[in-house]
């Protein structure tokens, strides 16, 4: 089984969001990086488990600049066999989405991997390009995925609760809490990474319709009012005069 | 040309988010001056009621009761060339966004998943960094498919219903096949909550709970949780708001127990008010609440529950 795991590097959660260049551009001064959770934690490792299990390989793939291959290097070390890179900026989801399409086309994908969206720019949007693009079905917020023979078993996230679907390969899956469990890389991982191969390709030119022009930081919350915990009676009533929310 | 906006129906019923949805694609209509026309799925009961805010056509087409992206994808694509759409405006819910992508393919469309306002120009602004700052985004090109994320405005219902009236659309078959599908009735799903109960590590296991529960049951809120309780399994993995579970962005969120680490802020922080109950002065969700109760929430919680039961039976 050919399973292609698309990986994005997001800022570190406790990064400060801020922001130069007129406030058009992220400020990366200082800013740790890390894998997107959604991705790292549940998509790869429910990938390297299915391989595990079935045999095939895991190919991870990222499209972003050379400064990318950090995170690249640690889905090697957690367990992916091979990487690829496309050598560009992630300008929009859809520069994003037709560089991987065209990757996975190509390279007869059994199952194609994302995380439910990126903690960065929270767009949900590259996994269900990619499979309008392969004209593939597209599996959202799994959150169990058991595969046997050509058909695989998911159980995804809706609103309010989970429906258990079944479709065969190949298809499209955004992975959501509860796919697999973290898996955090061993030394011999780390050493085997550095051998693995990581091919870098050139990207194809889109032309992308929505691209950020510029940011805004929302102002911070005004002083908090602190309320007399033995008087409920006036949080209730400041909850429905003041806030006018209950 | 028009604006379409697609309306989610649950069980043949419109929630708010179809509403919103509505209401936003009925707005940027009359903004860029065009008409909206509302499509939907099903048989197009109780469909009237969206015309009232602000849509003048409902079309509804009933092929198919699949809710598989593919097919869904489809037929908005087909509505919205037979409407010569420019823009069409759907609900950024899980099926919102398992389509938005494939439609913007479809129509070579620009796309902005969970808008937060109305167009400016060829502009749009949403949430980016978990809540933690808006983009604007420039679009180009005629066509543009934009999801609006719940809670963004209030829709109002000024108009007149509306009379659906059927299309023919050609469905697709689908390839994916629902197995089962189980969701619980009466409860609020998290992402659509006006009110939510929250608690974390400070309820000390989930055994104490109740409190928790009796307090949503009052406000008719959903209960949600912080990162560790879902993960130590005192609470469903469902209920965990944060960077890495839900976001949310109620009218009121209650936290009792929770430090407000900056992932869980991240999460919660476009909530409309915040309540925070907690021992420590010290915890940083203080800084992130509009309202703060600074003591045991074992007594609190209790206290806080009577004290609404007695607003509510005036
Ligand atoms: C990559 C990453 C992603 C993360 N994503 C998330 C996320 O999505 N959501 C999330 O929630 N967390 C997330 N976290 C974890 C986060 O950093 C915190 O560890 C977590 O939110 C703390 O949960 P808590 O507030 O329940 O527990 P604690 O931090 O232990 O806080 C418990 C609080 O309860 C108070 N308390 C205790 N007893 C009482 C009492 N009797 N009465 C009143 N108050 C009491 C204490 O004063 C304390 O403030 C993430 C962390 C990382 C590294």
């Amino acid at each position: 089984m050919n399973l292609l795991v698309c990986i994005s590097k997001t800022p570190e959660t406790t990064a400060k969001i801020a922001f130069t260049d007129g406030d058009s551009k992220f400020n990366e001064e200082g800013v740790q990086y890390i894998m997107n959770p959604y991705d790292e934690w549940y998509a790869l490792v429910r990938a390297i488990e299915l391989k595990e299990k079935h045999g095939g390989k895991v190919i991870a793939i990222n499209v972003g600049p050379a400064s990318n291959d950090i995170v690249i290097r640690k889905a090697l070390a957690i367990g992916a066999d091979e990487a690829i890179r496309v050598n560009g900026e992630a300008v929009s989801s859809m520069f994003v989405a037709k560089q991987i399409a065209n990757y996975a086309k190509s390279n007869d994908i059994d199952i194609v991997f994302c995380g439910k969206e990126t903690i960065d720019y929270n767009g949900s949007e590259v996994a269900s390009i990619v499979a309008e693009l392969m004209d593939l079905p597209f599996i959202s917020y799994a959150s169990k995925m058991m595969v046997e023979g050509s058909t695989a078993t998911i159980e995804r996230d809706i609103e309010g609760g989970v429906e258990v679907v079944k479709v065969d390969k190949p298809f499209v899956i955004s992975a959501a809490k509860g796919l697999a469990e973290q898996r955090i890389p061993n030394m011999k991982g780390i050493m085997m990474a550095k051998r693995k191969p990581l091919t870098v390709v050139e990207p194809e030119a889109v032309d992308s319709k929505s691209t950020i022009g510029s940011y805004t930081v929302p102002q911070g919350k005004q002083e908090v009012k602190m309320i007399d915990p033995e008087n409920m009676e006036e949080l209730v009533r400041l909850l429905h005069e003041e806030a006018k929310v209950i | 040309m028009s604006v379409l906006i697609f309306a989610e129906a649950k069980k043949g019923e419109y929630k708010k988010n179809a509403q919103e949805a509505v209401y936003y694609g009925a707005k940027l209509a009359s903004q860029v001056g065009t008409e909206a026309i509302v499509f939907t799925i099903g048989d197009g009961s109780n469909a009237n009621e969206l015309g009232s805010f602000g849509a003048s056509k409902i079309w509804f087409n009933n092929n198919s009761a699949s809710t598989d992206s593919q097919v869904v994808s489809a037929l908005i694509a087909q509505a919205a060339s037979k409407a010569e759409a420019t823009h069409v405006i759907l609900s950024n819910t899980a099926l919102g966004k398992s389509i938005a992508g494939r439609i913007a393919v479809k129509m070579d469309a620009s796309l902005v998943s969970g808008a937060n306002a109305l167009p400016e120009g060829s502009s749009v602004t949403k949430g980016v960094f978990s809540g933690k700052a808006v983009a604007k985004y420039n679009l180009s090109g005629d066509k543009h498919v934009i999801s609006v994320m719940g809670n963004s405005l209030q829709p109002e219902a000024t108009g007149a219903a509306g009379i659906p009236e059927e299309i023919s659309l050609d469905a697709p078959a689908s390839r994916v096949t629902v197995v089962e599908s189980k969701t619980v009735d009466g409860v609020v799903p998290l992402p659509e909550a006006e009110l939510v109960v929250s608690a974390g590590r400070g309820m000390k296991g989930p055994e104490n709970w109740g409190i928790i529960e009796d307090l949503a049951k009052v406000l008719g809120a959903t209960t949600a949780c912080s990162r560790p309780v879902a993960d130590t399994g005192w609470r469903p993995h469902h209920e965990h708001v944060g960077q890495t579970g839900v976001a949310i962005r109620p009218n009121l969120y209650i936290a009792a127990g929770i430090s407000g680490a900056i992932q869980h802020l991240a999460g919660v922080n476009s909530s409309k008010t915040i309540v925070v109950i907690n021992k420590d002065p010290e915890a940083p969700f203080f800084k992130a609440a509009d309202y703060g109760v600074l003591g045991d929430l074992f007594d609190i919680v209790p206290k806080l529950t009577a004290a609404l039961e007695k607003f509510k039976a005036q």
